[in-house]
């Protein structure tokens, strides 16, 4: 059963579990779509998030007691629903290790558990990796599922779709860095993410990808629809690029030929829970055809 | 015809009632800071209090008029000036083409509202003019206001009449020690009873780390944590939670240590740990609360804090009345 709690007079909030799992992220984005069906007067933000979710509503048309009932009730609904999505996998490149994020990291070392090393350093360490190229290999080798969207403008939070015995962690920044590199690829908990714009961030940094995800005069081809690229339940599969062809993607961004490749499909949660690898194997056959 | 930006003081935005709809993307509803001073100010020169005026933090701005126009100037005492003479605050201003607008030093408070009659008539971006630099949206060119700009003006409903003045009574600026209301809740569980009473006992500051993103406050005790296994997912601080929405006036404690109020530009969500969120009516307050101001968190229930926004209303009302 969820937490029900008021974030003062015009917000609700709704854990749906303290943990992450996409069984609770489900249950959350099946909730807050059926907020929206229900158009209820007064409602003026619906945010799901990984494994809870928050509406924001005007208290002079529904009184805060009234909303949190409405919500309870649809969660007997919501949770029966089945775990099935129209989605699309999106493939990312990805600069690890790369020069911005670690001038950054080094001017906001203070604030770092280790301040002697590096944010990859630290995290491969405390994952019980040998090294910082295994620990690499991890992050990019199983796809990623966008359980949230927020923080700055279009922020995925992005969660590995690996046994929770291989999931990573990693503590975010002891305090928050005042900034960041745009499109920085970072970690907390047990989610990546990929900052948007430039600015304060939490998350350790592990490397920096060259596709915009975010543009408000929405240059890009990709963002022709709109200025935000992801949204929730999209599933994106990292790729590894080198300083070269980190440059050379760039400059295709910039010149507004880039299109990164994508792939609408299915994702099923139960048959995911069958078989995790089999049906990530699919994932990057869907991807990678033709 | 435009307003001709000479100097723009600190840190000058477009501000107006905000664009709620897109926090689940990350974009924050944004608009004034206090905006029961930037819907006054707009009522004194005859617009739409949805109307786009400027938000000025601590310095006033240098404005050169081209065309005869009323303003008014709300919210944080900062005496406006036309052509070198002082002027009142919270009034309706005549200003001459060719006249200029300029401020005297802050008084009181944080943030001054300039409304102008016709409104600041940027481009629309979201269904809002308001500033929010970190998306490059709404404002001039996604930024804050710079020298050399020309503010486009939309046309004046001609309802101002110069010389109306806002009531004493009507004028919101919070007193030397600032009280917010807060509304226990969130992760409010998480802290143990007594960093609960605490919270609520210690005399805070606000720190210089205080803009429309969030204000931080200093010099409280330190929270503790009720002792738990950390959730898979949270990150292994205490203050950690799975990365989830952060409502407007929430009230996150990194480490426990230094309380931060999200405000309207604020981030949408992240991973600290939450213990209840600033009510609705007193947000407009904090706006108003420069570095240093000693501020007591007040503990309230939904009564009285739907309460507190009625009362707001009613002043946002009376205040309606009487220049209207």
């Amino acid at each position: 059963m969820s937490r029900y709690t008021f974030g003062g007079d015009e917000h609700v909030f709704v854990e749906v579990d303290e943990e992450m799992s996409l069984e609770a992220f489900f249950t959350s984005l099946a909730m807050t779509n059926a907020v929206r069906e229900a158009n209820i007067d007064g409602v003026i933000e619906i945010c799901p998030a990984n494994a809870s979710f928050q509406i924001k509503f005007d208290p002079d048309k529904i009184h805060p007691q009234k909303m949190m009932d409405m919500l309870k009730e649809m969660e007997q609904t919501a949770e029966k629903k089945e775990a099935k999505l129209d989605t699309r996998i999106v493939e990312v490149p990805v600069y690890y290790q790369d020069p911005w994020t670690h001038e950054t990291l080094m001017r906001f070392r203070e604030r770092h558990q280790d301040p002697n090393g590096t944010d990859l350093d630290y995290a491969a360490r405390i994952n019980g990796f040998d090294s910082v190229e295994a620990f690499i290999k991890a992050h990019h080798s199983a796809p990623w599922f966008v359980s949230m969207v927020g923080f700055v403008s279009g922020l995925p939070f992005l969660y590995q779709m690996v046994d929770r015995s291989r999931q990573i962690q990693v503590p975010k920044y002891l305090r928050p860095r005042t900034d960041t590199p745009k499109q920085t690829v970072g970690y907390g908990g047990s989610f990546s993410c990929i900052y948007s714009v430039r600015g304060a961030g939490g998350y350790q940094m592990f490397g920096i990808t060259p596709m915009t995800i975010y543009d408000p005069k929405q240059e890009a081809p990709y963002l022709r629809d709109f200025m935000v690229f992801f949204k929730p339940g999209d599933i994106v599969k990292w790729r590894p690029i080198n300083r070269e062809e980190y440059d050379s993607i760039n400059a295709d961004v910039q010149a507004g030929r880039f299109e990164p490749r994508t792939k609408d499909v299915v994702f099923s949660l139960d048959d995911f829970n069958a078989d995790m690898d089999g049906t990530n194997a699919k994932l990057m056959e869907a991807l990678y055809a033709d | 015809m435009p307003i001709n930006v000479i100097s723009s003081g600190i840190m000058t935005t477009i501000q107006d009632l905000g664009r709620p709809g897109y926090y689940h993307l990350g974009i924050p509803m944004g608009g004034a800071m206090d905006r029961l001073a930037m819907r006054t100010a707009n009522l004194l020169v005859g617009n739409p209090e949805d109307a786009a005026g400027l938000e000025s933090v601590f310095v006033g701005p240098e404005l050169e008029f081209t065309e005869d126009a009323t303003v008014a100037v709300c919210g944080a005492e900062l005496p406006p000036r036309i052509d070198g003479e002082q002027q009142p605050t919270w009034t309706a201003l005549s200003v001459k083409k060719g006249q200029v607008l300029s401020f005297d030093f802050l008084k009181a408070g944080a943030r001054a509202y300039i409304a102008i009659s016709g409104g600041i008539d940027t481009p629309p971006h979201l269904g809002s003019r308001a500033t929010y630099p970190i998306g490059a949206l709404g404002g001039v060119d996604g930024r804050a206001v710079q020298p050399g700009d020309s503010l486009p003006l939309g046309k004046a409903s001609g309802k101002a009449r110069p010389g109306t003045s806002v009531p004493e009574d009507y004028r919101r600026l919070p007193g030397a020690t600032a009280k917010l209301r807060v509304l226990p809740g969130l992760y409010w569980h998480r802290i143990t009873e007594e960093s609960q009473r605490r919270f609520f006992e210690d005399i805070w500051k606000v720190a210089n780390e205080a803009d429309r993103m969030g204000y931080r406050f200093q010099g409280g005790r330190p929270l503790d944590f009720v002792p738990r296994e950390q959730p898979f997912s949270a990150g292994s601080d205490p203050s950690n939670i799975t990365d989830a929405c952060y409502p407007y006036g929430s009230v996150q404690v990194p480490s426990g240590q230094e309380p931060i109020v999200l405000h309207r530009d604020a981030v949408s969500g992240g991973g600290y740990f939450m213990l209840g969120t600033v009510i609705s009516a007193d947000m407009d307050l904090i706006g108003q609360l420069q570095p240093n101001t000693t501020t007591q968190f007040v503990k309230v229930d939904m009564e009285a804090a739907l309460a507190a926004r009625k009362e707001r209303k009613a002043l946002i009302a009376a205040i309606r009345e009487a220049v209207g």
